[in-house]
């Protein structure tokens, strides 16, 4: 019995230790040992994180995830992805499965709190939006009342809905559905009169219609969904390391430096070029990395704006407009801290 | 006289045309009374609805390898979701060029599994034809000897995956079982009890939540440092959940088996393990067999369950394939492909079991 009370106290004397362990450095050493970043990514939404046919993986999750990667190794492929679920993702974030979460995971205050979480400059503006067939002329929220609307289980997605009926006194019937697949053709089919999702969702959800023309995405945003990278708490050099690798895609945008000539304009005289890309040296050494880190991640993985049409953007299957993804100067969201 | 005059009549007496060949057979088993007559119709009428609207959906109207935008415009069933993404489905996020070891892997498997549904070569050169080739199987999947690359195995998903996880689950889960069950039956206080609690426990909460606590809380309790392969915590989770299962069923089969015989073995000075071995187990587990495929079979099945932990099985990289927009909507088609593959793993372990259970009772 009393070996059994010291082995209790003995573990949690050992759990109490290494909780507080989570030093400065730490992760970025870890990381730097390894040899390669762990990213926990979604694995399930196009234009954001999943595998090709080749099960190679693409989105701009992911694409931020290698500017991490490019940030630290000079080599953007040294990532490795862990598929999570919506459950998952911050359990295995604070048991360090992870480095860092790519998951468009929205930013909270419970999240940054009580999940002891960091989020990181914001990589997508999203908002829960609602697609119509345009014969029902929805116009405003008045008109919306008493419809079914289509939604996918768990998500904040259902209670973002709720919340909207409940604030405006309306009715509405949920037609809850698993899967995203199943969600747009029992839409289509006709089983509700609204479906509703993430705006980055629905334009692909519209173009998998019968006839995409016959749909209309309504003019009425009900929530605010900024995603972001997501770190622990406690390790300040990470997140500065991964909060100024997603500045860096947003500023490179800005400065007209793009992966193909990214080359050319290190010989650029403008002093906030320089900077930024390590011609006048400083900038790496203070995140603890070198000075080509930013270099790295634009000549591999490209600016923001590179990114955004890669993946998401109007040549895309999911055709976005970039909206509030534009950058400040052109009426966006993206604004980066100064480079200095 | 009499006799053979009766004889050559009945010879030449044919029964009527109404009682023999196609009629006759019609008769007896589709039109036997009023209610089958009814049943026979409506069938006929569902079967006539459905088949040819299945054939010229599934056949005629079908699109075996295009896009997903010329499916559309076909309008019949889109086979070429799975043409086009079939490498995908099957190996997931094994490196492309190196999709022959996953597939050579399989091949041995089943090469395995086909030789030693024999029982005449159940031998021990067959214990060693196993263990080499799970070797190998391992070594093609893993890599980092021989030249070959390494893969990591958060990389192995797809079929490999499935079957990994069915045929490590099954033959881990199947002895544990056993001796859950016979600890259960054990005279050792220490041990029944230990055994109850362990059976209890497992079959009192369902499948899922085991993997969620392997998958989301386990992690939490684990030291610094230290992670244990996402697999490996599934595989655990299924082998415990499958053991508890089959403890039961044996427990069955060893209480069917009457006193006498265990008496019997006692009084020829057989001990504890002879008993089991030689006289209660080969006896109790010939009686279990339908059960226990049963639970197999679910089994099988039910590693379908490791999706809500992310991992990539067989329906997971079909899952993922239908979140592609240019292949939105097409879950039907997709569905029925792995649906066949598992009805095959299914189908083949229930008639393999009814071919064993035929073969063990013709020779006692």
């Amino acid at each position: 019995m009393k070996f059994f009370k010291l082995c209790v106290v003995a573990v949690a004397v050992l759990v109490l230790v290494t909780a507080s362990l989570a030093m400065a450095g730490e992760t970025l050493d870890a990381v730097k040992k390894r040899g390669y970043l762990i990213a926990g990514v979604n694995g399930g939404v196009f234009g954001f994180s999943m595998p090709d046919d080749k099960g190679v993986w693409k989105g701009l999750d992911v694409d931020t995830a290698r500017a991490f990667a490019a940030a630290v190794f000079g080599d953007a492929s040294k990532v490795k992805y862990v598929p999570l679920t919506a459950v998952q993702r911050l359990p295995a974030l604070q048991a360090k499965e992870i480095d860092v979460l790519c998951r468009n995971t929205t930013q909270t205050l419970t999240r940054e709190t009580a999940n002891g979480l960091n989020f990181v400059q914001v990589n997508f503006y999203d908002g829960q939006g609602f697609l119509a067939p345009k014969k029902l002329g929805i116009k405003k929220a008045q008109d919306m009342d008493g419809a079914t609307v289509c939604v996918l289980p768990g998500t904040t997605t259902e209670l973002n809905v709720a919340d909207f009926y409940r604030a405006n006194n309306m009715q509405w019937k949920p037609v809850v559905i698993e899967q995203t697949a199943e969600l747009s053709k029992a839409f289509f089919a006709g089983r509700c009169d609204l479906l509703t999702s993430d705006l980055s969702q629905l334009a692909a959800h519209r173009a998998v219609a019968p006839n995409p023309a016959e749909y209309v995405l309504l003019p009425i945003v009900i929530s605010k969904e900024p995603l972001a990278p997501v770190v622990r708490h406690g390790d300040d050099q990470w997140y500065d390391i991964v909060n100024w690798s997603v500045m860096a895609l947003i500023q490179a945008e800005e400065l007209g430096i793009n992966s193909n000539n990214v080359h050319i304009m290190l010989k650029n005289k403008n002093p906030r070029v320089q900077r930024f890309l390590g011609v006048i040296p400083g900038m790496g050494k203070n995140l603890g990395l070198d000075d080509e880190w930013a270099y790295n991640i634009i000549k591999q993985v490209g600016n923001y704006g590179e990114i955004f049409e890669r993946n998401v953007g109007v040549n895309t299957a999911l055709g976005l407009e970039r909206g509030l993804n534009a950058q400040w100067l052109k009426g966006g969201l993206m604004y980066s801290a100064p480079f200095r | 006289m009499v006799d053979s005059s009766q004889s050559i009549q009945s010879e030449q007496l044919k029964p009527p045309i109404t009682r023999i060949g196609v009629i006759g057979w019609v008769h007896a088993n589709l039109f036997s009374s009023v209610f089958n007559s009814f049943l026979t119709i409506v069938t006929l009428y569902f079967l006539w609805k459905i088949v040819p609207a299945f054939v010229r959906w599934a056949f005629i109207d079908s699109s075996w390898n295009t896009t997903g935008a010329a499916c559309r415009a076909a309008g019949g069933a889109c086979w070429s979701i799975v043409a086009k993404n079939f490498r995908f489905i099957i190996f997931g996020f094994f490196p492309y060029e190196s999709h022959w070891r996953p597939l050579l892997a399989m091949i041995i498997l089943f090469t395995l599994l086909f030789i030693s549904r024999n029982r005449r070569y159940w031998k021990k050169w067959l214990g060693y034809v196993w263990l080499s080739g799970l070797f190998v199987m391992g070594l093609l999947l893993k890599g980092g000897l021989f030249g070959l690359p390494p893969v990591e195995s958060t990389k192995w998903s797809g079929l490999p995956l499935t079957l990994l996880l069915s045929v490590f689950g099954l033959t881990a889960a199947y002895p544990l079982g056993v001796l859950l069950a016979l600890g259960r039956q054990s005279r050792m206080p220490a041990i029944k009890s230990l055994c109850i609690v362990y059976i209890e426990t497992i079959r009192g909460v369902p499948l899922i939540s085991l993997l969620f606590m392997s998958s989301v809380m386990f992690p939490l309790f684990l030291p610094e440092g230290i992670t244990i392969n996402n697999i490996l915590r599934a595989q655990v989770a299924i082998i415990l959940f499958t053991a508890a299962y089959i403890a039961e069923v044996v427990r069955g089969g060893l209480q069917a088996i009457s006193r006498g015989q265990y008496e019997a073995a006692e009084s020829l000075g057989l001990n504890y393990y002879q008993k089991m071995r030689l006289i209660i187990l080969p006896q109790a587990l010939k009686i279990v067999i339908p059960p226990s495929v049963g639970i197999l079979i679910s089994a099988f099945k039910d590693t379908s369950l490791v999706v809500i932990i992310g991992l990539f099985d067989l329906l997971k990289t079909t899952q993922a394939t239908l979140s592609d927009p240019r292949w939105m909507g097409f879950s039907v088609e997709a569905y029925i492909f792995i649906a066949l593959i598992y009805f095959a793993g299914c189908f083949s372990m229930s008639s393999y079991s009814r071919r064993l259970e035929r073969e063990l009772y013709r020779g006692t």
